[in-house]
């Protein structure tokens, strides 16, 4: 459970990585369960990252978390199961940091190494503030096509099949909408930054 | 909104997923690519008049030889490209080898020419058209490479872009081949790597725009 680690301050990397990459194996093979529970895990050390490395900007962490935590889910079919799993995550991580820094053009920030896969994790940041990133908002202004899919299946939790009957689409089309609907949600999220 | 509210956003209905869309979506592209560079090759070029004659040529196969080992070392590379935090390891080494051989190669048959025989060896007869007609036949090939892309993560685009182009210079190459009626070494060791360059920097370009994700 992940509560359990409040009371072990720093997991070690190598730790962290078994138990992330079992979770995260066991999650794009289909346990939803273990799903949520690697992202939530995830989300707690990613917030660790990019606090440090942005250590003024509080809404950014929390920003920057959310959109590595979507690239993580999108991206999850490029994650090549002989390489270690944190290496990519934190891959992805510092490219939506980077792209960040890109954005507001603030290139003095890049002093802070990026690399720091070697440090143990993190699991004390916890106080989470809120991110700005509204999915609902940027929801309505999504084609139905996408937004039908995303509001049934991640936010009502009904089965594709379901989903399927209730918006009068085919099975693949929720599943592909879903997809390209989340794409589409991210790429939102990079242009309103 | 809170993260815990998007994690189970993102957990429910997550599924399955097929770690192979990369390579399904790159082995699309070459195929309809190499399909596309054919159909440009023989409408608007046609095949050498020799062609058959030059299968026994091994001077021919050298050529053959190289273009191929590009094409395998470019899949590699790009693969590697296309996924966060994946080091390129050797694959840059297999992608620069053959350039290496070949300008060795042609250094050594320049060497062993005469003086007035070495102009000729480098520009042949075609050398005005050869690297913008490997460039031409790249077009389609770099189309579906990016698009293969779009299905990726590559962490730095630009050199996801370029290597999408190389790829598509190096299949080009191949299909050109078949037309081109040069056999020396010095000038494919110049020509067709200017042939292969500019698709290159063309995909580094355009992936810096395309490939952000």
């Amino acid at each position: 459970m992940p509560s359990d680690r409040r009371t072990d301050k720093k997991l070690s990397l190598q730790d962290a990585e078994a138990r992330w990459r079992n979770l995260f194996l066991e999650a794009v093979a289909g346990n939803e369960e273990k799903y949520l529970v690697f992202l939530n895990e995830v989300a707690l050390h990613l917030r660790g990252y990019f606090r440090k490395r942005l250590p003024q900007s509080g809404n950014d962490v929390e920003d920057l978390v959310q959109e590595t935590l979507l690239a993580v889910h999108i991206q999850r079919h490029t994650y090549d199961s002989q390489r270690p799993l944190t290496v990519w995550m934190h891959a992805i991580a510092s490219y939506k940091l980077v792209d960040r820094w890109r954005a507001h053009g603030s290139r003095e920030l890049l002093t802070e190494p990026l690399e720091g896969d070697d440090e143990a994790i993190a699991f004390t940041d916890r106080e989470a503030t809120d991110a700005r990133i509204d999915i609902h908002s940027l929801l309505a202004r999504l084609p139905d096509r996408y937004r039908l899919p995303i509001l049934h299946v991640k936010l009502n939790g009904i089965s594709i099949a379901e989903a399927a009957a209730a918006s009068g689409m085919s099975e693949s089309a929720v599943k592909v909408g879903v997809h390209r609907g989340l794409k589409l949600l991210a790429k939102l999220i990079r242009s309103t930054q | 909104m809170k993260t815990e509210e998007l994690t189970v956003l993102l957990a429910t209905g997550a599924g399955a997923v097929d770690s192979r869309v990369i390579e399904r979506r790159i082995a699309t592209a070459l195929g309809w690519g190499v399909a596309f560079a054919l159909i440009l090759m023989v409408s608007l070029l046609g095949a050498r008049a020799d062609l058959l004659q030059a299968l026994l040529l091994p001077k021919f196969w050298l050529k053959v030889v190289f273009a191929a080992a590009l094409v395998a070392a470019g899949l590699m590379l790009l693969r590697r490209l296309a996924r966060p935090g994946m080091p390129i390891g050797t694959a840059a080494w297999w992608a620069t080898s053959p350039f290496i051989a070949l300008w060795a190669l042609a250094l050594f048959v320049l060497s062993n020419a005469t003086t007035g025989q070495r102009l000729g060896l480098v520009l042949g007869q075609t050398w005005m058209v050869c690297p913008w007609l490997i460039a031409m036949l790249s077009v389609p090939l770099l189309a579906g490479m990016l698009w293969a892309l779009q299905a990726a993560a590559p962490p730095r685009p630009t050199l996801a872009g370029a290597g999408a182009g190389f790829l598509s210079g190096a299949v080009a190459t191949l299909v050109y081949c078949i037309h081109c009626p040069e056999m020396e070494a010095p000038f494919v060791a110049v020509w067709y790597f200017i042939g292969i360059f500019v698709p290159t920097i063309v995909g580094a370009f355009l992936g810096s725009r395309l490939l952000r994700w």
